[in-house]
């Protein structure tokens, strides 16, 4: 069909759009290699400095392990309560279940502003210090609708009459659950796992409220602005970090859509 | 002797009506043993998300609920509060929460119909014209939105600085001769760096729903003599809606709820609604009128997702 051919100026506004996407994204790149602090043309020269400057900046790489900590345990987390919420989802019928499942997604719609300042009430209110306990206690709770859907979502994929045969053979629940259901959804729940770690490692809206004197890597970011001439170094970092993460979601989404 | 084996099993099973019986009751035990498992497997799932949830999502909230009702600011926290609405009153009768909610709401609407608008041709080249290459386009346009979102929101902040890339240029080629101050620092700035972090976002449910339209239907239209113009607005347009009105929900919803652009990009000038909801938790330190302002939020919030929910159906979006 002839009208169904690529219109010409439909692909220039495609890549015109994909463009200004990149801009903003290489101007970072090019701050994070260039010799002056501040970005102006014409540009000075190039330099790797700043990355080896950053291998020096304690408060930094502090800052980075903080993060990367809340992220690797929060993410454990939701993605185990994510799979327990999925399996009542899937493989159960109760009364609570929408109750529990608007519970479990709730968290996608409330505005981190409110979620944040609602969990810092409760933790001064219960005298808990902030730490990074906290800030990863909220991001299990904003992670745990990714790692449902996507745990859900594999278990819908797959027959419920395996486990049927399995516990005709004589195993009881929780044995097919550990040797059949959890093997077949497992590259789900890695995949969840990776999104639900990127998730925490750039939330700063709701660890701002909840950080304390731990910050994480976006809140330390963030205190940093104001200090122009450490601004390359961060962004030296960030960039590092943008790769890490980009490797994790490009990770994930070839566990989510591995087959069996 | 083979009979008497057969007699060591106590009941003999003579014909084949009563050893379907017997097989059915014999399932129908081991199914009640397995029914206690998964009773008892049933708790285990069931009540760490229930009372994570609840200690961390539920009480959280329904405390806020209860502060936003506190009448004053003395005291401990956990102590003795006097109830009343006085922080409502106080909402009420201070116009200027009302603009900047109001405002809040126009920037959100501005913000997610520009996003939708821009996005939409990108999903319809990638459901009809990409061809072949449709999932290589499609991971070069979502490499943006993976990465880190205060990142990217940074990137704006140093495009558009006094001493910012767009600002030097210009200088350099001798357009301007003093740096633009109008650039940073507005609500401009603020609506321009989201519609620039949602546009891929925004792509996605639309391009599910024209991925979904059959295409019998556009052979049809060509059959009886149907224009490209009139197919797309009597059949591409209808059957995308679904997926346009869920991405203008999915960008709007967050965006109403925004602070963290309006402080990097839109400083004092570019403030919205969760802006003063954070002031009021951190520097104000008027936490019963945050709270107040934090549950009309919540409710506006919460309305939004119960329109939202009747014009999509939501299973249309998981597939």
């Amino acid at each position: 069909m002839s009208n169904r051919r690529a219109p010409f100026p439909l692909s220039i506004y495609y890549f015109s759009i994909i463009a200004f996407l990149y801009l903003p994204i290489a101007v970072l790149f090019l701050f994070s290699i260039n010799i002056n602090t501040t970005f102006s043309f014409p540009l000075k020269g190039i330099t790797f400095d700043w990355y080896q400057k950053l291998f020096q900046a304690d408060a930094v790489l502090r800052a980075a392990r903080n993060s990367l900590i809340v992220a690797s345990g929060s993410s454990f987390a939701a993605t185990l309560l994510g799979t327990m919420v999925s399996i009542l989802m899937m493989r159960y019928q109760f009364r609570s279940k929408n109750l529990l499942l608007a519970l479990a997604a709730l968290p996608l719609i409330v505005p981190y502003v409110v979620l944040g300042v609602a969990l810092l009430l409760l933790f001064s209110v219960f005298h808990v210090d902030r730490s990074l306990l906290t800030v990863g206690v909220a991001h299990t709770v904003i992670a745990l609708p990714y790692t449902l859907l996507i745990i859900a979502s594999r278990l819908a994929g797959f027959d419920a009459s395996i486990e049927e045969a399995a516990m005709d053979l004589g195993a009881d629940y929780p044995t097919t659950l550990r040797r059949v259901v959890l093997p077949l959804i497992f590259p789900a729940m890695v995949s969840a796992w990776l999104t639900a770690f990127t998730v925490s490692f750039d939330e700063f809206a709701l660890a701002l409220f909840l950080a304390g004197t731990q910050p994480t890597f976006p809140v330390y970011l963030f205190s940093q602005l104001r200090f122009a001439n450490r601004l390359p170094i961060m962004i030296a970092l960030a960039v590092l970090l943008m790769i890490g993460t980009l490797a994790l979601v490009f990770l994930a989404e070839r566990f989510r859509r591995r087959e069996t | 002797m083979g009979r008497g084996k057969g007699g060591s099993v106590t009941v003999p099973t003579p014909t084949p009506a009563l050893s379907l019986f017997r097989r059915k009751k014999g399932e129908g035990d081991q199914r009640s043993g397995g029914g206690l498992d998964r009773r008892s497997t049933f708790w285990i799932l069931y009540l760490p998300p229930l009372i994570w949830l609840g200690l961390f999502f539920l009480i959280p909230i329904l405390l806020m609920a209860a502060f936003s009702f506190r009448a004053d600011t003395y005291g401990a926290l956990f102590g003795h509060w006097n109830i009343g609405l006085n922080q409502y009153a106080t909402v009420v009768e201070t116009g200027s929460y009302w603009r900047l909610l109001g405002v809040s709401s126009l920037m959100a609407l501005m913000i997610s119909i520009s996003a939708v608008v821009l996005s939409y041709p990108l999903s319809y080249f990638l459901a009809f014209h990409a061809g072949k290459r449709a999932g290589l386009y499609l991971v070069l346009l979502l490499v943006p939105f993976w990465t880190s979102y205060l990142l990217r929101v940074m990137a704006w902040k140093i495009m558009l600085g006094t001493d910012g890339v767009i600002n030097s240029l210009l200088l350099y080629v001798g357009i301007i001769k003093e740096p633009l101050e109008a650039l940073l620092y507005n609500r401009n700035a603020v609506i321009l760096t989201l519609i620039y972090v949602w546009i891929p976002f925004a792509a996605l449910p639309i391009l599910a729903a024209l991925q979904r339209i059959e295409w019998t239907l556009f052979e049809a239209a060509a059959d009886l003599g149907a224009r490209p113009y009139h197919q797309f607005m009597r059949i591409t347009l209808p059957l995308s809606l679904p997926g346009v009105f869920a991405a203008f929900f999915m960008v709007f919803i967050p965006t109403i709820g925004e602070y963290v652009t309006p402080l990097l990009v839109g400083g004092s000038r570019g403030f919205m609604y969760g802006n003063i909801i954070q002031d009021f938790f951190t520097k104000a330190a008027n936490w019963p009128l945050g709270s107040a302002l934090s549950m009309i939020m919540l409710a506006a919030t919460l309305i939004l997702v119960l329109i939202a929910t009747r014009l999509i159906k939501l299973e249309d979006l998981l597939q």
